[in-house]
This record gives C-alpha cells, structure tokens and sequence, in this order.
C-alpha cells in the first residue's frame, strides 16, 4: 500500500459537526458495535448519546489494543464495529495496528478524537506535537483516514466504512472538532 | 505439574470442532494435536489473544471459542481479563499455558512467577468460573464438566513443556490459514 497525501479534500472552516449526524452515519453504515476508551472530545457528542442508544452494544475496554484485537475478531461475522478512542489511544496501539489492522488487511475502524487540536487548523499544522505527527504515522504505515472537522465531512463516514469492509482494511476518522451534543 | 502436550491431547478430545485461539509454543503444539481450520492463530500481537477471542465470541455466539492464552501474554493483556468478564459472553473458555516463562523467547521468568496468582485475579476481575488444574488425571476427569459451565470460564494450566513441535511460524501466520478459517466459519452471520 502506498501512502497518500493527507485530506486534499477535507473542509477546515465551518461548524463542528453534530453528534447526531455522526451517530446516523454509523447507523446507516450498519455499525451495531462501539468499543471505546472515553476520549474528551468525542464524549459529550458521542459517547454518551450511543452509552443510550439500543441500537449500539457500547463495549468499554481497558486499553486500545484490546479493541484492535476484539474488532478482528468481529469480522469474521456479520457484525460492523468502530473504535471510538482518543488520538493518544492510537498511538498507544500502533503495534496492534500494525500487525492486526495493516497486517492482516483486517476491516478495522477507528474514529478518533484529537485532543486539543485548534478548531479549524489542519492536525499537520497544529501547535501540539502529539496531534501533528498523526496523520504523518496513518501514511507511513499506509492506512487510509480522514478528517472530520465540520459538519461538511460527515457525509464522508459512511462511504469510508463501506470502503473499510468492502476491501477489508483499516480506516481512521480522525474527529478534529469536539461533536455537538444535538 | 502437566506436560503440555499431554494435556492438550485431552482437551483436543473434548474440542474436535471448535474454534480455538493459540499463541506461541501452545499454538505450536496444539496444531500438530488437533490440525483444523478452525484454529486461530493471527493474533498479530502478544498478549491479544484474549481480545480477538471475544470477538469472535460476540460474533459466533452459536460456537464456543477456547483461548489458549500464555501466561506472559496475558500479562501484557491483564485488563483483558476485566473486558471479558464485563461482557460475560456464554461461549468464552479461556485457558492459561501456565509455564513461569517466555518460552518462545528463550525460557525467561516472567515477572513475579513465584507470587502471581493467575486464578485469583481471573476471579478478582469478574469470571464466575475458575479452576486450577496441575495434574493430568484430574484435568482429564473434569474437563467435560468445566466445559459444560457456562463462560465466560478461567482455566489456569500448570505446564512444562512436553514433546514439543517445532516453531514454524510462518504456516502458522499464513494467510491461507485466515482465509481456511473464514471458509471454515461459513458465511458471516
């Protein structure tokens, strides 16, 4: 695989997006299983609304790589999961990722909060190091991702998971923007 | 104390169809004593093979799925232990290879493998079911039963290697053995 060149189309001006709007995306992209270690920005406009929704099984682990494993094993039925983490989460993971996820070719989603990434600055030209070097990491290792910054590229979810499934490999949604509750 | 390979041909005789996850010098053994397609071994990386049995755990809910965990793996994966007994699938049985080693990276101790106690934090993190096996005439007497519990269940196996099969582990990681194995599964469900 062959890395790419990091969101030429993702829009970096504009509302954040609405939890909502994520939540029937993933719905509509036949995701019935959430496996999570709370994450920040993705709490309050996520987390919460799918720890309430009957039509998620919210499995909260203890570490990412756990989730890694969990979701690979996921995919040899009909069941489409997400991790729903916190960027230091990925980084945390990277070996998992690297063998599981990349490996294996292994329909693997994450979607991950930037924690503190400045609203409307692209992660590579954030201030914080940790954030900055995400996307350089997701193209080294050949892992297909895109930012969700505003409300604009909600609609970019779902193709991306049916994409995740249909070729079977990783994908991140990196979330640069804290989900609006409603 | 139990030779492995002894004791997994009773186990093997106990599971002739189901899904079983090994690692290491377990899966090594385990795949010369009872060959099939429904091993797993693409667990990628150490200590997850906890986590990709409850995967599959949750998504075949009609097989039931043996771990063949190592003790220094899942000491890498310990919080794994609370994951599983929070989710409490049915259909879990999660066997530990009790050696005191890293085997496969040349016999080194694990930490602390006079003081830690396996059973005690399977039990202290939720599995309803735990059982302690060193002997092969009582592991050989109760196995039916601990798998006629209902899982999520804890099964500490105090072993020494025994005739040991060697370390392929390039058929082992194959990706024919990943396709064999979804083929096996049948169409997803």
């Amino acid at each position: 695989m062959t890395a790419r060149p990091a969101n030429p189309l993702a829009t970096i001006t504009g509302p954040p997006p609405s939890g909502p709007s994520i939540i029937a995306a993933l719905k509509d992209a036949k995701v019935g299983i959430v496996l999570s270690v709370p994450d920040i920005v993705t709490s309050a406009g996520l987390l919460f609304p799918i720890a309430g929704d009957a039509g998620f099984r919210l499995i909260r682990v203890c570490k990412e790589d756990e989730a890694v494993g969990i979701s690979a094993g996921l995919s040899y039925s009909a069941e489409r999961a997400i991790l729903l983490i916190q960027y230091t989460g990925l980084l945390d993971s990277i070996n998992a990722v690297r063998a599981v996820a990349v490996g294996y070719k292994m329909p693997i989603v994450f979607m991950v909060g930037l924690l503190e990434k400045e609203p409307g600055v692209p992660p590579s030209q954030s201030a914080l190091y940790g954030i900055r070097i995400v996307e350089p990491i997701l193209e080294a290792m050949g892992i297909e991702h895109h930012l969700i910054e505003t409300q604009a590229d909600v609609v970019r979810i779902r193709p991306a998971i049916e994409a995740a499934y249909s070729l079977s490999r990783p994908t991140v949604l990196l979330i640069g923007q804290r989900p609006l509750a409603s | 104390m139990m030779k492995r390979d002894q004791c997994f041909r009773v186990l093997a005789s106990h599971c002739p169809d189901d899904v079983v996850v090994a690692v290491y010098s377990s899966a090594f053994d385990w795949v010369r004593i009872r060959p099939h397609a429904l091993n797993y071994f693409a667990v990628g990386a150490m200590g997850l093979a906890s986590s990709h049995a409850l995967g599959l755990a949750l998504g075949q809910p009609g097989r039931r799925i043996i771990v063949l965990d190592g003790d220094g793996s899942l000491l890498m994966n310990l919080g794994s232990l609370v994951t599983v007994a929070a989710v409490a699938p049915g259909n879990f049985y999660h066997f530990l290879c009790e050696n005191g080693t890293y085997e496969a990276n040349g016999a080194h101790p694990i930490p602390a493998r006079d003081k830690v106690d396996f059973s005690g934090l399977a039990r202290a993190a939720g599995y309803p079911n735990v059982h302690r096996f060193e002997e092969l005439g009582s592991f050989g007497r109760d196995i039916a039963a601990v798998l006629a519990e209902p899982g999520p269940v804890f099964v500490d196996l105090k072993l020494v290697p025994g005739e040991s099969a060697p370390a392929d582990y390039d058929s082992l990681y194959a990706a024919s053995r990943r396709d064999a194995f979804r083929q096996a599964l049948g169409p997803a469900r």
